[in-house]
């Protein structure tokens, strides 16, 4: 039932994604300013500087992530459906995992995108721990986005939700974010740093498994009457 | 003289005294220059007292600061429950003098 | 409680009174001397810091999970407190570091996972003031991350290689400096209760106004 469930709420928002591609599309053109504009903003000698990267992708994903939840849950106030998706006799939990994994999928369509454009402004190496690097990135983006669905599912009501989103996701996630760069940085150093890079991938996913069990602790209590 | 006039000398005026500061700041901050830095690795206990920060100002500052916090906090308690008092007073008059509505 | 307030404010103010004389007597610590003074008022205030961020998380969870009202109104008293002892300790530590470290600030993971926390509750402070209707049980949430940081910021020191102090410090105090760093951690103790006591009281009498005027409007 729980599964079923999540399968259900996810289903719903990636065929209105599908559909409509609101989204997708502004945030990855958003993604991409936003990479373009720090690029543009830390340049030496008339060129961008390289040590940025892991630094300009993980605020880019910050950014875009605070945008995206922005836009996927205002869809849900304007029709009032999370009122009713809160009304079904469902596990309150799973309605968080289910528009959870929505965000998730939606990020890492954006990641796809942009993870190659950094790679290729800067002369990067992204591609040469594949596997290590796709670890920082789902671990960085799940605990990001793990935090950002609750907020922004709390929001929904509440006055100033736009402002009162990032100010208060982004000192939560900070040590994501610190995670994700550093482990990244560590990895597209000349002398590339494994163990360093290990180390942060596991804080990540430790930070990831605190968050998803305050989260789904403290859903339905937060969103009910 | 007419407001407008007024006005217009204090605009000329704030104008004048920022292009002046902005004019004087650069010079002042040049002559504040440190010292020329010595050559070499000189251990911190041999630089000369002139160099070396006194410690008597930091510690007395972060004293003050907590002192100037925890009483500013008071105070703001304080002001914050005299005005609820106030109004549950009134309130509270008002409900007794005039009864229910 | 209410006949306890008096006597509790007498003494407070006898310990703050004697701690100068206390500090000023301790020894000099042999590489930072006089600077080094601030710790009896830097760790205290930190410590009450935490204390009050795991009231705030536990009055938090209280009302997510009961509901109940009161312990709403002790999470918005002690989240004020973590931000206020937070400021005290952000403050009195770079003006410490300044003279010990030659720095204002560094990124390393005490101070950085510091400054987070308290920007945590500053943000529960805004969520509460703008939020509008209903932010008690957001903000409640909020605080349940921001206690859920208080052991991570604790065990920093240990974990990673900062330039701040280890956990160790305090338990190898000499007696000299251990006498006046307990009456002063005392001292912050006391004055976080009473504190936290005329705070609960302000928002007490802001429910029962509220109150008041929902009995008018019948």
């Amino acid at each position: 039932m729980f599964l079923r469930t999540v399968w259900l709420v996810t289903r719903k928002d990636l065929l209105i994604e599908i559909r409509s591609r609101e989204i997708i599309y502004t945030t990855l053109f958003f993604a991409v300013s936003c990479v373009l504009v720090f690029a543009f903003g830390f340049v030496r000698d008339g060129r961008p500087v390289e040590d940025a990267a892991a630094g300009i992708l993980w605020i880019a994903i910050a950014f875009s992530g605070t945008l995206a939840l922005g836009r996927a849950f205002e869809r849900e106030r304007q029709s009032e459906t999370l009122r009713a998706l809160m009304m079904a006799p469902v596990d309150r939990p799973a309605l968080y995992v289910g528009k959870l994994i929505g965000v998730l999928l939606l990020l890492a369509v954006v990641e796809a995108i942009v993870v190659p454009l950094v790679a290729l402004m800067f002369q990067a190496p992204m591609f040469a721990h594949p596997v290590l690097m796709a670890g920082l990135l789902a671990s960085g983006t799940i605990g990001f986005a793990a935090v950002g669905t609750l907020f922004a599912a709390m929001l929904v009501r509440a006055r100033s939700r736009d402002v009162l989103l990032p100010i208060l996701l982004y000192p939560i996630t900070i040590p994501v974010i610190i995670g994700g760069v550093r482990g990244t940085a560590a990895l597209l150093q000349t002398d590339v740093d494994l163990p360093i890079a290990t180390a942060w991938l596991s804080m990540l996913v430790f930070f990831d498994v605190v968050f998803i069990t305050l989260a789904l602790w403290t859903f339905e209590p937060s969103m009910t009457e | 003289m007419s407001k407008r006039m007024h006005r217009m000398i204090q605009t000329m005026l704030m104008t004048a005294g920022l292009l002046v500061s902005l004019a004087v700041a650069p010079s002042l901050a040049m002559t504040q220059q440190p010292p020329e830095p010595p050559a070499g690795f000189v251990p911190a206990d041999s630089v000369p007292a002139r160099e070396q920060l006194p410690a008597a100002p930091l510690v007395i500052a972060a004293y003050a600061v907590a002192w100037v916090l925890v009483f500013g906090y008071l105070w703001s308690i304080w002001n914050r429950l005299g005005r609820v008092e106030r109004e549950l007073a009134d309130v509270t008059r008002r409900v007794a003098a005039g009864g229910r509505r | 409680m209410k006949k306890l307030f008096a006597p509790a404010v007498v003494v407070l103010a006898a310990m703050f009174a004697y701690a100068p004389l206390a500090i000023h007597r301790a020894p000099y610590e042999s590489t930072m001397g006089l600077v080094q003074k601030i710790f009896y008022f830097h760790v205290p205030s930190w410590i009450v810091m935490f204390t009050s961020a795991f009231v705030c998380g536990i009055a938090s969870a209280i009302l997510l999970f009961s509901g109940r009202k009161s312990a709403d109104r002790v999470a918005a008293a002690a989240a004020e407190l973590t931000v206020l002892f937070g400021t005290i300790g952000l403050l009195t530590g770079p003006l410490w570091g300044r003279k010990a470290w030659g720095v204002w600030w560094q990124w390393d993971a005490r101070l950085t996972s510091a400054l987070v926390m308290w920007l945590i509750f500053v943000a529960y402070l805004l969520l509460r003031k703008y939020g509008g209707a209903g932010s008690e049980k957001l903000s409640a949430v909020v605080a349940l991350f921001g206690m859920a940081n208080v052991p991570f910021v604790y065990w920093s020191v240990n974990m990673w290689r900062t330039v701040h102090p280890k956990t160790t410090v305090i338990m190898t105090l000499q007696p000299e400096m251990g006498r006046p760093f307990l009456l002063c951690a005392l001292a912050f103790t006391g004055l976080y209760v009473l504190l936290l006591a005329a705070r609960v009281r302000l928002e007490n009498r802001r429910a029962e106004l509220d109150d008041l005027f929902l009995a008018i409007e019948d």
